[in-house]
Protein backbone atom coordinates (compact mmCIF):
# COMPACT_ATOMS: atom_id res chain seq x y z
CA UNK A 1 0.00 0.00 0.00
CA UNK A 2 1.57 3.61 -1.12
CA UNK A 3 1.52 6.42 1.57
CA UNK A 4 -1.29 7.98 -0.99
CA UNK A 5 -3.82 5.23 -0.92
CA UNK A 6 -2.84 4.75 3.25
CA UNK A 7 -3.64 8.84 3.75
CA UNK A 8 -6.97 8.67 1.41
CA UNK A 9 -7.96 5.66 4.02
CA UNK A 10 -7.35 7.84 6.95
CA UNK A 11 -9.24 11.30 5.38
CA UNK A 12 -12.22 8.43 4.99
CA UNK A 13 -11.82 7.42 8.26
CA UNK A 14 -11.50 10.43 10.21
CA UNK A 15 -14.49 11.72 7.56
CA UNK A 16 -16.79 9.35 9.13
CA UNK A 17 -15.66 9.88 12.74
CA UNK A 18 -16.89 13.73 12.15
CA UNK A 19 -19.87 12.65 10.87
CA UNK A 20 -20.49 10.33 13.45
CA UNK A 21 -19.72 12.04 16.44
CA UNK A 22 -20.03 15.66 15.36
CA UNK A 23 -23.72 16.43 16.29
CA UNK A 24 -22.92 14.32 19.88
CA UNK A 25 -19.52 16.49 20.92
CA UNK A 26 -21.51 19.84 19.82
CA UNK A 27 -24.68 18.78 22.02
CA UNK A 28 -21.85 18.23 25.09
CA UNK A 29 -20.73 21.62 24.11
CA UNK A 30 -23.87 23.14 23.92
CA UNK A 31 -25.44 22.41 27.22
CA UNK A 32 -21.83 23.44 29.06
CA UNK A 33 -22.13 26.49 27.08
CA UNK A 34 -25.44 27.43 26.53
CA UNK A 35 -23.93 29.45 23.18
CA UNK A 36 -25.04 28.39 19.79
CA UNK A 37 -21.94 30.02 18.37
CA UNK A 38 -19.62 29.40 20.53
CA UNK A 39 -20.80 25.57 20.82
CA UNK A 40 -20.30 25.66 17.12
CA UNK A 41 -16.46 27.15 17.10
CA UNK A 42 -15.38 24.58 19.78
CA UNK A 43 -16.45 21.59 18.35
CA UNK A 44 -14.79 22.95 14.96
CA UNK A 45 -11.99 23.51 16.77
CA UNK A 46 -12.58 20.07 18.63
CA UNK A 47 -12.48 18.85 15.16
CA UNK A 48 -9.65 20.33 13.52
CA UNK A 49 -7.12 19.61 16.43
CA UNK A 50 -8.57 15.62 16.00
CA UNK A 51 -7.49 15.94 12.82
CA UNK A 52 -4.12 17.34 13.40
CA UNK A 53 -3.36 14.49 15.71
CA UNK A 54 -5.47 11.99 14.34
CA UNK A 55 -1.82 9.72 13.29
CA UNK A 56 -1.59 9.72 16.89
CA UNK A 57 -4.92 8.20 17.78
CA UNK A 58 -3.86 4.72 18.82
CA UNK A 59 -7.20 3.74 19.38
CA UNK A 60 -6.56 2.87 22.85
CA UNK A 61 -9.84 4.42 24.05
CA UNK A 62 -13.13 4.73 21.62
CA UNK A 63 -13.26 7.72 19.31
CA UNK A 64 -15.73 8.71 21.37
CA UNK A 65 -13.83 9.27 24.52
CA UNK A 66 -10.65 10.74 22.80
CA UNK A 67 -12.91 13.72 21.10
CA UNK A 68 -14.95 14.11 24.39
CA UNK A 69 -11.71 14.68 25.94
CA UNK A 70 -10.67 16.87 22.94
CA UNK A 71 -13.65 18.82 23.92
CA UNK A 72 -13.50 19.15 27.81
CA UNK A 73 -10.15 20.71 27.42
CA UNK A 74 -11.23 23.21 24.74
CA UNK A 75 -13.97 24.48 26.91
CA UNK A 76 -11.73 24.57 29.68
CA UNK A 77 -8.95 26.48 28.01
CA UNK A 78 -11.73 29.03 26.08
CA UNK A 79 -12.74 29.61 29.65
CA UNK A 80 -9.69 29.82 31.68
CA UNK A 81 -8.64 31.75 28.60
CA UNK A 82 -7.42 35.39 29.61
CA UNK A 83 -7.98 36.95 26.11
CA UNK A 84 -11.62 35.87 26.55
CA UNK A 85 -12.34 36.95 29.93
CA UNK A 86 -14.67 40.16 28.80
CA UNK A 87 -16.77 37.20 27.32
CA UNK A 88 -16.58 35.16 30.43
CA UNK A 89 -17.89 38.10 32.22
CA UNK A 90 -20.53 39.39 30.01
CA UNK A 91 -21.65 35.73 28.43
CA UNK A 92 -23.42 38.13 25.95
CA UNK A 93 -24.52 34.68 23.63
CA UNK A 94 -25.51 32.56 26.35
CA UNK A 95 -28.94 31.93 26.24
CA UNK A 96 -31.13 32.84 29.67
CA UNK A 97 -32.30 29.93 31.81
CA UNK A 98 -35.83 30.65 30.16
CA UNK A 99 -35.02 30.51 26.81
CA UNK A 100 -32.60 27.28 27.38
CA UNK A 101 -35.96 25.57 28.83
CA UNK A 102 -38.37 26.51 26.08
CA UNK A 103 -37.28 23.17 23.89
CA UNK A 104 -38.91 20.59 24.69
CA UNK A 105 -40.88 18.38 21.97
CA UNK A 106 -44.52 19.01 22.16
CA UNK A 107 -45.24 14.95 21.61
CA UNK A 108 -48.21 14.25 22.75
CA UNK A 109 -48.40 15.28 26.59
CA UNK A 110 -51.15 18.05 27.56
CA UNK A 111 -50.14 22.04 27.91
CA UNK A 112 -50.24 21.27 32.04
CA UNK A 113 -47.35 18.49 31.33
CA UNK A 114 -45.52 21.08 28.90
CA UNK A 115 -45.71 23.45 31.42
CA UNK A 116 -44.49 20.86 34.29
CA UNK A 117 -41.93 19.70 32.04
CA UNK A 118 -40.63 23.23 31.12
CA UNK A 119 -40.62 24.12 34.85
CA UNK A 120 -38.72 21.32 35.98
CA UNK A 121 -35.87 21.95 33.33
CA UNK A 122 -35.15 25.32 34.25
CA UNK A 123 -34.49 24.35 37.70
CA UNK A 124 -32.06 21.82 36.29
CA UNK A 125 -30.73 24.42 34.50
CA UNK A 126 -30.36 27.19 37.20
CA UNK A 127 -28.88 24.09 39.11
CA UNK A 128 -26.50 23.26 35.97
CA UNK A 129 -25.46 26.88 36.66
CA UNK A 130 -24.16 26.65 39.92
CA UNK A 131 -21.87 23.73 39.56
CA UNK A 132 -18.09 24.43 38.90
CA UNK A 133 -16.95 22.97 35.68
CA UNK A 134 -16.18 20.09 36.35
CA UNK A 135 -18.85 19.10 37.87
CA UNK A 136 -21.01 20.61 35.10
CA UNK A 137 -18.83 18.39 32.78
CA UNK A 138 -19.43 14.96 34.62
CA UNK A 139 -23.13 15.54 34.98
CA UNK A 140 -24.10 16.62 31.81
CA UNK A 141 -21.74 12.88 29.98
CA UNK A 142 -23.54 11.26 32.64
CA UNK A 143 -27.49 12.78 32.52
CA UNK A 144 -27.54 14.40 28.62
CA UNK A 145 -24.84 12.02 27.19
CA UNK A 146 -25.65 9.14 29.26
CA UNK A 147 -22.18 8.05 29.33
CA UNK A 148 -20.96 5.52 31.81
CA UNK A 149 -18.68 6.37 34.96
CA UNK A 150 -15.69 4.96 33.11
CA UNK A 151 -16.10 6.88 30.57
CA UNK A 152 -16.60 9.39 32.09
CA UNK A 153 -13.47 8.89 33.83
CA UNK A 154 -11.24 8.33 30.78
CA UNK A 155 -13.17 11.60 29.11
CA UNK A 156 -12.13 14.13 32.04
CA UNK A 157 -9.13 12.36 33.34
CA UNK A 158 -10.44 12.01 36.39
CA UNK A 159 -10.49 8.75 39.24
CA UNK A 160 -14.10 6.87 38.88
CA UNK A 161 -13.57 7.82 42.85
CA UNK A 162 -14.03 11.49 42.11
CA UNK A 163 -16.51 11.43 39.20
CA UNK A 164 -19.11 9.54 41.31
CA UNK A 165 -17.89 12.38 44.03
CA UNK A 166 -18.37 14.97 41.47
CA UNK A 167 -22.16 13.05 40.25
CA UNK A 168 -23.61 13.00 43.68
CA UNK A 169 -22.83 16.81 44.09
CA UNK A 170 -24.42 17.77 41.27
CA UNK A 171 -27.14 15.45 41.76
CA UNK A 172 -27.38 17.07 45.42
CA UNK A 173 -27.87 20.10 43.88
CA UNK A 174 -30.40 19.55 41.66
CA UNK A 175 -32.59 18.16 43.88
CA UNK A 176 -32.21 20.92 45.96
CA UNK A 177 -33.21 22.94 43.70
CA UNK A 178 -36.25 21.11 42.73
CA UNK A 179 -37.13 20.95 46.03
CA UNK A 180 -37.07 24.60 46.32
CA UNK A 181 -39.77 24.75 43.49
CA UNK A 182 -42.38 22.94 46.25
CA UNK B 1 -30.99 0.95 25.69
CA UNK B 2 -30.72 4.54 27.49
CA UNK B 3 -30.08 5.17 30.71
CA UNK B 4 -33.53 5.69 31.66
CA UNK B 5 -34.47 2.46 30.23
CA UNK B 6 -32.00 0.62 32.10
CA UNK B 7 -33.39 2.66 35.46
CA UNK B 8 -36.48 2.06 34.75
CA UNK B 9 -35.64 -2.13 34.62
CA UNK B 10 -33.84 -2.31 37.48
CA UNK B 11 -35.22 0.70 39.93
CA UNK B 12 -33.34 -1.17 42.91
CA UNK B 13 -29.71 0.04 41.91
CA UNK B 14 -28.32 -0.66 45.19
CA UNK B 15 -28.42 -4.51 44.78
CA UNK B 16 -26.88 -4.06 41.69
CA UNK B 17 -23.12 -4.38 43.36
CA UNK B 18 -20.93 -4.93 39.69
CA UNK B 19 -23.33 -2.07 38.44
CA UNK B 20 -21.24 1.41 37.88
CA UNK B 21 -24.17 3.59 39.05
CA UNK B 22 -23.88 5.59 41.49
CA UNK B 23 -26.00 4.58 45.08
CA UNK B 24 -26.71 8.10 45.64
CA UNK B 25 -28.23 8.73 41.81
CA UNK B 26 -31.81 9.99 41.83
CA UNK B 27 -33.86 7.72 43.48
CA UNK B 28 -37.58 10.12 43.34
CA UNK B 29 -40.02 10.34 40.88
CA UNK B 30 -39.71 13.86 40.41
CA UNK B 31 -36.26 13.83 40.57
CA UNK B 32 -35.83 11.49 37.43
CA UNK B 33 -38.99 12.77 35.40
CA UNK B 34 -36.75 16.42 35.33
CA UNK B 35 -33.39 14.83 34.49
CA UNK B 36 -35.11 13.04 31.57
CA UNK B 37 -37.30 16.47 30.40
CA UNK B 38 -33.90 18.38 31.00
CA UNK B 39 -32.35 15.59 28.32
CA UNK B 40 -35.08 16.09 26.05
CA UNK B 41 -34.68 19.57 26.00
CA UNK B 42 -31.31 19.64 25.53
CA UNK B 43 -30.94 17.18 22.88
CA UNK B 44 -33.81 19.06 21.03
CA UNK B 45 -32.31 22.18 21.31
CA UNK B 46 -29.12 20.96 20.30
CA UNK B 47 -30.60 18.71 17.17
CA UNK B 48 -32.73 21.97 15.90
CA UNK B 49 -29.39 24.34 16.47
CA UNK B 50 -27.34 21.94 14.64
CA UNK B 51 -29.56 21.27 11.77
CA UNK B 52 -30.30 25.23 11.48
CA UNK B 53 -26.12 25.34 11.23
CA UNK B 54 -26.04 22.62 8.85
CA UNK B 55 -28.81 24.47 6.77
CA UNK B 56 -27.04 27.66 6.97
CA UNK B 57 -23.62 26.12 5.91
CA UNK B 58 -25.32 23.76 2.84
CA UNK B 59 -27.15 27.03 1.49
CA UNK B 60 -24.57 28.68 -0.60
CA UNK B 61 -23.27 25.47 -2.34
CA UNK B 62 -27.00 24.50 -3.55
CA UNK B 63 -27.04 28.22 -4.46
CA UNK B 64 -24.53 28.62 -6.46
CA UNK B 65 -25.39 27.12 -9.39
CA UNK B 66 -28.74 28.78 -9.94
CA UNK B 67 -26.76 32.34 -9.25
CA UNK B 68 -23.75 31.26 -11.92
CA UNK B 69 -26.79 29.47 -14.47
CA UNK B 70 -27.85 33.45 -14.08
CA UNK B 71 -24.64 35.27 -14.35
CA UNK B 72 -23.58 33.30 -16.94
CA UNK B 73 -27.39 34.01 -19.17
CA UNK B 74 -26.78 37.58 -18.28
CA UNK B 75 -23.50 37.60 -19.82
CA UNK B 76 -24.42 35.85 -23.00
CA UNK B 77 -27.43 38.06 -23.27
CA UNK B 78 -25.45 41.05 -22.83
CA UNK B 79 -22.58 39.69 -25.05
CA UNK B 80 -25.13 39.28 -27.84
CA UNK B 81 -26.64 42.81 -27.54
CA UNK B 82 -23.13 44.33 -27.17
CA UNK B 83 -22.23 42.00 -30.28
CA UNK B 84 -24.90 43.43 -32.18
CA UNK B 85 -24.88 46.89 -31.27
CA UNK B 86 -21.06 46.84 -31.99
CA UNK B 87 -21.58 45.49 -35.37
CA UNK B 88 -24.62 48.51 -36.23
CA UNK B 89 -22.10 51.03 -34.65
CA UNK B 90 -18.91 49.61 -37.10
CA UNK B 91 -22.01 49.61 -40.14
CA UNK B 92 -22.90 53.01 -39.60
CA UNK B 93 -19.20 53.95 -39.30
CA UNK B 94 -18.33 52.87 -42.69
CA UNK B 95 -21.50 54.11 -43.92
CA UNK B 96 -20.18 57.80 -42.43
CA UNK B 97 -16.65 57.37 -44.02
CA UNK B 98 -17.69 56.16 -47.58
CA UNK B 99 -20.27 58.77 -47.74
CA UNK B 100 -17.23 61.64 -46.18
CA UNK B 101 -15.05 59.92 -48.83
CA UNK B 102 -17.66 60.39 -51.86
CA UNK B 103 -18.15 63.81 -50.49
CA UNK B 104 -14.59 64.38 -50.64
CA UNK B 105 -14.14 62.86 -54.52
CA UNK B 106 -17.19 65.16 -55.07
CA UNK B 107 -15.96 68.05 -53.79
CA UNK B 108 -12.53 67.65 -55.55
CA UNK B 109 -14.30 66.67 -58.90
CA UNK B 110 -16.16 69.99 -58.52
CA UNK B 111 -13.25 72.20 -57.79
CA UNK B 112 -11.52 70.42 -60.59
CA UNK B 113 -14.13 71.47 -62.65
CA UNK B 114 -14.15 74.81 -61.43
CA UNK B 115 -10.24 74.87 -62.21
CA UNK B 116 -11.13 73.65 -65.64
CA UNK B 117 -13.43 76.26 -66.51
CA UNK B 118 -11.23 79.11 -65.06
CA UNK B 119 -8.22 77.68 -67.68
CA UNK B 120 -10.64 77.71 -70.25
CA UNK B 121 -11.87 80.81 -69.94
CA UNK B 122 -8.31 82.47 -69.57
CA UNK B 123 -7.23 80.75 -72.72
CA UNK B 124 -10.40 82.01 -74.32
CA UNK B 125 -9.53 85.65 -73.24
CA UNK B 126 -6.30 85.12 -74.31
CA UNK B 127 -7.01 83.76 -77.86
CA UNK B 128 -9.67 86.91 -78.21
CA UNK B 129 -7.07 89.29 -77.45
CA UNK B 130 -5.11 88.27 -80.24
CA UNK B 131 -6.79 87.72 -82.70
CA UNK B 132 -9.34 90.43 -82.12
CA UNK B 133 -6.89 94.20 -82.49
CA UNK B 134 -7.63 96.50 -79.41
CA UNK B 135 -9.91 99.64 -80.27
CA UNK B 136 -6.45 101.82 -80.65
CA UNK B 137 -4.94 99.58 -83.33
CA UNK B 138 -5.81 100.88 -86.25
CA UNK B 139 -4.82 104.04 -85.43
CA UNK B 140 -1.18 103.29 -83.94
CA UNK B 141 -0.91 101.47 -87.10
CA UNK B 142 -1.84 105.15 -89.19
CA UNK B 143 1.05 106.88 -87.34
CA UNK B 144 3.34 104.21 -88.12
CA UNK B 145 2.77 104.49 -91.47
CA UNK B 146 3.37 108.51 -91.36
CA UNK B 147 6.24 108.67 -89.99
CA UNK B 148 7.28 106.60 -92.60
Amino acid sequence: MNSATAAEIAADEFARVVAEHRPQIFRFLLASTRDVDLAETLTQECFLKAHRNWSSFRGDSSAMTWLMRIAINLQKDHWRNRRMRFWRTTRTNSVDLDEASEWLPSGESSAEKQMLAKEQVRHVWKAVEGLSERQRSVFLLRYVEERELSEIAQMTGLSEGTVKAHLSRAVGRVRTELGRRK
Amino acid sequence: MSLWEKRKESPDESSHGSDTRLKSEPQDAILNEALRNFKVSVDAWSEAAYTARRVVELAPRRNWRPAAAWALGCALVASSISGVVYQRHEEQVKAKQAAAQLAAQQKQAADQAAVDEEDLLASVDSDVSRQVPSAMEPLAQMAEDDGK
